[in-house]
């Protein structure tokens, strides 16, 4: 059995949807303990998301949750009882770290601010992630995922390549700004808890969801006061292509930034007339007439194969990519040959494929050993064994609708 | 398969907890086509009740929910969304019944009233189940099991038999009188189904459970205006009917007719005390039954409760032992007659549940598992209604079904 | 104040553009000492890409190593060393720096450090503990591990692209350094969990990222759908399963819009009253979330109607004092002007010694006890090499001359 880099650390969320219960994964997959706390009834809101097995909605069925919330252990509790908050200060005893994501208002309207929590858990690390941070202005406005990425800037930058501002900004796809917000707390958190070891002394983490996709485009975003530019997503005339040229079946992505890329990419393309042309020599000069390289690149890339142009351009060093599709993505080789593929077996879904892990640690690698938890699942082992609940009282609390 | 009574009926049940589903448990155990609503995400009241299953709390563990919804088909609907009204309409186009137990005045804003919904269905029947009924004064109140058992006049009579009035009136553990409440909803639905056979009429039911307990008790409650007598927990313990404790437990031990009290004196050897002038006649016994009870005890605690019941049972004594649940369930009467049967869930496994409280013998009941939260939804809503699934994936991501 | 988390954690790194260097960036955000290494011969690339600035800018190749804005961005808190690693003595050198450090990061071509002599298995050799991470676009195993690539490259290989878009356009890779920055994201926590373990156990080891797996990690629900239903999702805009409205608005202005996404009836009631209640928000094809999905296209073109007549500051307060989630575009220029990033100090000022006083966005967490920090600007070229050599490894004045002249330190 391989080392685990967060054994025995325990965290506690209170989270739900993507962000958090993402951030909380990432810390699961790698060993630590994690309670999530789930609302009686309904459970996660990922719980109602899509996609479903077979398309039958069901909440021990969708693919989203049971990606975001594997290796957990699931409870259901409702901190907003009077019951329910004493047991969620019990649970906050026994944690090392708190991940939440709800409005700064609501924490405070049920006393479970930092300042009183850790007078109870003195150790505490405390990750809150809200879409504007824990003050400012904006600390109580609302903001689902859609609204996060065009807070953050990145939507006015896509679809980079627009010819001009006609068409609305966009976000990136699926819950991708969602899962980096989580990913982007998770790494906060760890460097949190490795000062923990260090001093003992926790903290609390106020994470904007705002300011975690700013620094994605942070060098896009200070070229304002330092350049005078506004960054968006028109793009007159680019080395790196307007868009993904069209090819037989799909798109690909060539991004001939260095010379030497340039003149493989060249002789791959069997060294056009065009091409020739001192002019595309040089990136500035690539850029200065990208909208006349593109359009010839793209006559190039109507004849050929996305995988033809992916595999001859990348074994000549060009920096290339054929856009891939979930299937695609699913049959990589290069996937299958790093191990990136690994089936976590459910009580309802059956064998379900979910990704690996961020990378390959050699000494701590990831780990998906359990399932996303069924509704409730442990709140035998939580309330009885770790907490000394009686069965009667588990039945009574269940029925007050604390559980 | 043996036929079924209420076959081809269909039943719209847009009810939660005991009377409403009760009732329509009553119905589906006959045959009746029933679809049972659920609010979306959490479903019926019941499924958080215990007794859970192995005390582990879980909506698909309750025996409370598992065994008043057998034989049902379960969906979730919320009626309240303009879409989940749209299809509420269209199964109560389908359905023959819909039993409901919503307060009026939630039905009214809903638009669910008898007037609109006989305009979508001319030929429905439509129970509603509501603590007061659909008019009065009280129509709006509201009422709990506990509130109705006492509304009604029933706890005010329990328990019998005690000396004075210094303690509260009680309700019993179960929920024996919302049972009742959709035992006497279920009658009266299927009385209505008579005409609508024959003539194709719908019609409208307003059970108020207050109405429906204190007619269980209408022999008590009509003293009053007829002889101007309260009834209420308090007897006269010379009258008073108690229990008797015996060597292994209590017995219940009444005697009225005489040939009754001829077979409870044989079961005692005939003591000396039963030849007293006041046990002379039923009249005076009844006056004298605390007297009685008195006399019994000493006798009583000699004997075991099998000894007395079977002897007594024998010789024509009304006497009965006072059993646990557990030893109910394990009576060889009940076993003899099949009242248990088992059937399975794909949640609870098997387990055990009271058949129907009947023995039909060209109907006989037939035993189906309560539905799994949503379990019959893509029936229902692509087979019986026509909805793709992806509009019920859709549906369901916007809280609908 | 108890100290800054990772003050004592010494990083060296052997990275360029963005996703190495974001990497060990945010590891000095909280106090690591990193060391970059770098040579006149192949410097990290970032430091020669300029822009003319203003409003049409253009990219320009610079002649000074000190003066790409975008490089002192990704490289703040460091220092700089030079190295020749094409020469034995460099790399010698470089793993005298190595004995003495914690982390390696690196993010060149898988093999090429290997080929330099500079292998984890070499470090590993004079620092046991160490924990050394390679990024690369495929990993550094597998048939496609010599497959180059920068940002838009892994987006599109790992499944962001093709469901990033217009529903009716292209596919949209991804602007700017998004996923590279994202992947250095992943590379930091990957190191501190390994920091973890090494406090908890001694030991090091060695971290193989594929920038293109973190991008599927972070897409995985879309590709989950094509596990399960064996559905192939695609480009759908701004738009959500379910949720509508769920979309960018245009506003009273140039290029301003307006996010609104709301996602229950009772959001839908606050929007309509928030708007002032018009006759079509009553209509029945509105009411709840199913039927406001099925006719979303007639609802965009009402709610337009309406943006358009305000400006995107004026459409966010109203509807957000409502409750409702509505959130505009932002431009880069926005950012400088906003009240709420102005409390929470999002950005900062380093005074830089050659191209002068420059804005740079803090690092992106808010913590009570150990803020991440910046302290200084991207370090010039080579502006450290008296220190790491001459502080840290020791070596005379002479000694690092000699080595200047045979080009070692270079």
């Amino acid at each position: 059995m391989a080392d685990k880099a967060l054994e025995g650390v325990k965290v506690l969320e209170y989270a739900s949807f993507v962000t958090g219960p993402y951030c909380s994964k990432l810390l699961a997959d790698l060993g630590a303990e994690v309670i999530k706390i789930e609302r009686p009834g309904g459970g996660d809101e990922a719980r109602c998301r899509g996609p479903f097995l077979n398309d039958i909605p069901h909440p021990e069925r969708s693919g989203l949750f049971l990606y975001l919330n594997t290796n957990k252990l699931g409870i259901t509790l409702d901190p907003e009882t009077q019951t329910g908050k004493k047991i969620f200060l019990e649970l906050l005893k026994w944690a090392d770290i708190l991940i939440e994501d709800k409005p700064p208002r609501e924490m405070e309207g049920i006393g479970l601010t930092y300042d009183k929590l850790k007078e109870i858990n003195p150790q505490l690390i405390m990750t809150s992630i809200t879409p504007f941070g824990q003050f400012g202005p904006y600390q109580d406005y609302k903001a689902y995922n859609l609204n996060i990425p065009h807070g953050a800037g990145g939507g006015y930058l896509t679809p980079g390549g627009s010819p001009n501002a006609e068409r609305e900004p966009l976000k990136g796809g699926g819950f991708f700004d969602d899962h980096i917000a989580g990913l982007s707390a998770a790494t906060v958190t760890v460097i949190a808890f490795y000062h923990r070891i260090k001093t003992g002394s926790g903290q609390h983490v106020d994470v904007s969801k705002q300011e975690a996709l700013m620094a994605l485009n942070r060098t896009e975003i200070t070229n304002y006061p330092n350049m005078d530019t506004i960054a968006t997503r028109v793009v007159g005339s680019s080395a790196l292509g307007r868009r993904p040229p069209p090819c037989q079946n799909g798109y690909v992505q060539i991004a001939a930034l260095l010379d030497w890329h340039w003149v493989s990419f060249k002789e791959f393309m069997g060294n056009p007339r065009w091409a020739q042309d001192t002019k595309f020599d040089t990136l500035d000069g690539r850029s200065e007439y990208g909208n006349e390289m593109n359009d010839n690149i793209e006559e190039w890339t109507r004849g050929h194969t996305k995988e033809e142009i992916f595999h001859g351009l990348q074994g000549r060093g060009v920096p290339t990519a054929m856009i891939c599709n979930a299937a695609e993505v699913m049959s990589s080789p290069q996937y299958e040959e790093r191990g990136f593929f690994v089936e976590v077996e459910h009580p309802e879904m059956g064998k379900v494929v979910c990704p690996r892990g961020l990378g390959i640690l050699s000494r701590t690698p990831w780990a998906l050993e359990h399932p996303a938890p069924l509704l409730g699942q442990h709140n035998r082992e939580v309330y009885t064994r770790l907490l000394g609940y009686t069965r009667e009282d588990m039945v009574r609390m269940r029925e007050a609708g604390v559980i | 398969m043996s036929e079924k009574a209420l076959e081809g009926t269909k039943v719209l049940e847009y009810a939660s907890f005991i009377s409403g589903p009760y009732c329509s448990k009553l119905l589906a155990d006959l045959g009746a086509e029933v679809i049972k609503i659920e609010r979306t995400g959490v479903g019926d009241e019941a499924r958080r009740r215990g007794p859970f299953l192995g005390d582990i709390p879980h909506p698909e563990r309750s025996g409370l929910f598992l065994y008043l919804n057998t034989n049902k088909k379960g969906i979730t609907l919320d009626p309240e969304t303009q879409t989940g009204r749209k299809i509420f309409l269209e199964l109560v186009r389908w359905a023959d019944i819909l039993i409901e137990d919503k307060p009026p005045k939630e039905m009214e804003e809903l638009g669910f009233t008898y007037d609109k919904l006989k305009e979508i269905n001319p030929q429905l029947i439509m129970t509603s189940i509501t603590p007061f009924g659909q008019t009065g004064p009280y129509r709006d109140y509201k009422a709990y099991p506990l509130n109705v058992v006492h509304g009604a006049g029933s706890g005010y009579l329990a328990p019998g038999g005690s000396q004075n009035l210094e303690r509260e009136p009680v309700k019993s553990t179960s929920f024996s009188d919302d049972a009742a409440c959709g035992i006497s909803a279920a009658f009266a639905t299927i009385c209505a189904l008579l005409p609508r056979w024959s003539t194709g009429v719908g019609q409208y039911i307003d059970v108020s459970k207050q109405e429906a307990l204190m007619a269980m008790d209408q022999v008590e409650l009509c003293q009053y205006p007829n002889e101007g007598k309260v009834a209420s927990r308090k007897v006269d313990p010379r009258m008073a009917i108690r229990v008797t404790p015996c060597k292994d437990g209590d017995m219940m031990i009444i005697a009225m007719d005489d040939r009754q009290w001829k077979g409870l004196v044989s079961m005692m050897d005939e003591p000396e005390w039963t030849k007293d002038e006041i046990f002379k006649d039923i009249l005076s016994r009844m006056q004298h039954m605390g007297e009685m009870l008195k006399n019994v005890a000493p006798w009583a605690m000699q004997h075991t409760r099998d000894e007395m019941y079977h002897t007594g049972q024998e010789r024509g004594a009304p006497v009965a032992p006072i059993r646990s649940i557990e030893e109910a369930a394990n009576w060889q009467q009940f076993k003899e007659r099949d009242f248990f049967v088992e059937i399975d869930h794909p949640k609870a496994g098997r387990i055990s549940y009271p058949s129907a409280p009947y023995k039909l013998s060209k109907t006989p009941w037939e035993g189906g598992a309560a539905p799994l939260l949503g379990q019959h939804n893509e029936e229902v809503y692509s087979t019986l209604l026509g909805y793709s699934k992806e509009d019920i994936v859709m549906m369901r991501e916007a809280g609908v079904i | 104040m108890t100290g800054r988390v990772l003050e004592g954690i010494r990083a060296v790194e052997f990275g360029q553009f963005y996703v190495g260097p974001y990497t060990s960036e945010a590891l000095a955000y909280f106090g690591a000492e990193v060391i970059k290494v770098e040579s006149i011969r192949r410097p990290d690339p970032t430091r020669w890409f300029g822009s003319t600035g203003g409003p049409d800018p253009k990219i320009i190749i610079l002649t000074d190593p000190n003066k790409s804005v975008g490089f002192n961005e990704l490289n703040l808190n460091k220092l700089s060393v030079n190295l020749d690693l094409t020469k034995p003595k460099a790399v010698e050198l470089a793993k005298k720096i190595a004995e003495v450090s914690d982390v390696i990061v690196e993010n060149n071509r898988p093999g090429v450090l290997d080929r330099l002599g500079l292998s984890y298995e070499a470090i590993r050799e004079v620092k046991p503990d160490i924990i050394y991470l390679s990024a690369s676009c495929r990993g550094s195993t597998g048939p496609e591990r010599n497959y180059a690539g920068f940002a838009p490259i892994f987006g599109s290989l790992g499944g962001l692209s093709e469901i990033t878009g217009y529903a009716d356009g292209p596919p949209a890779p991804p602007i700017g350094g998004r996923t590279d920055i994202v992947c250095g994201t992943a590379n930091a926590f990957s190191i501190i969990t390994a920091l973890i373990h090494r406090e908890m156990t001694g030991k090091g080891q060695y971290i193989d990222n594929s920038d293109s797996e973190v991008i599927s990690c972070l897409v995985w629900d879309t590709i989950m759908d094509y596990n399960l239903n064996g559905r192939i999702q695609t480009r759908r805009g701004n738009k959500d399963d379910i949720f509508a409205p769920h979309d960018c608005y245009r506003c009273k202005g140039e290029d301003d819009w307006i996010s609104i996404a709301i996602s229950n009836d009772e959001e839908w009631r606050a929007f309509a009253g928030a708007i002032g209640n018009p006759d079509w928000a009553k209509e029945e094809r509105f009411q709840d979330a199913y039927l406001r999905k099925k006719n979303e296209e007639e609802l965009d073109r009402l709610i337009s109607q309406w943006t358009i007549s305000h400006t995107k500051y004026e459409v966010m307060d109203i509807l957000q004092k409502a409750g409702v989630a509505a959130v505009h575009s932002f431009s880069s220029k926005d950012f400088f002007s906003d009240p709420h990033l102005k409390e929470r100090g999002a950005f900062t000022e380093v005074e830089h010694p050659v191209i002068g006083r420059l804005t740079v966005m803090n690092p992106p967490w808010k913590l009570s006890a150990t803020p991440a920090e910046i302290v200084r600007h991207a370090p010039l070229f080579g502006e450290h090499n008296n220190y790491v050599f001459g502080e840290l490894l020791g070596m005379s004045q002479e000694e690092i001359k000699a080595l200047m002249d045979e080009q070692v330190i270079y």
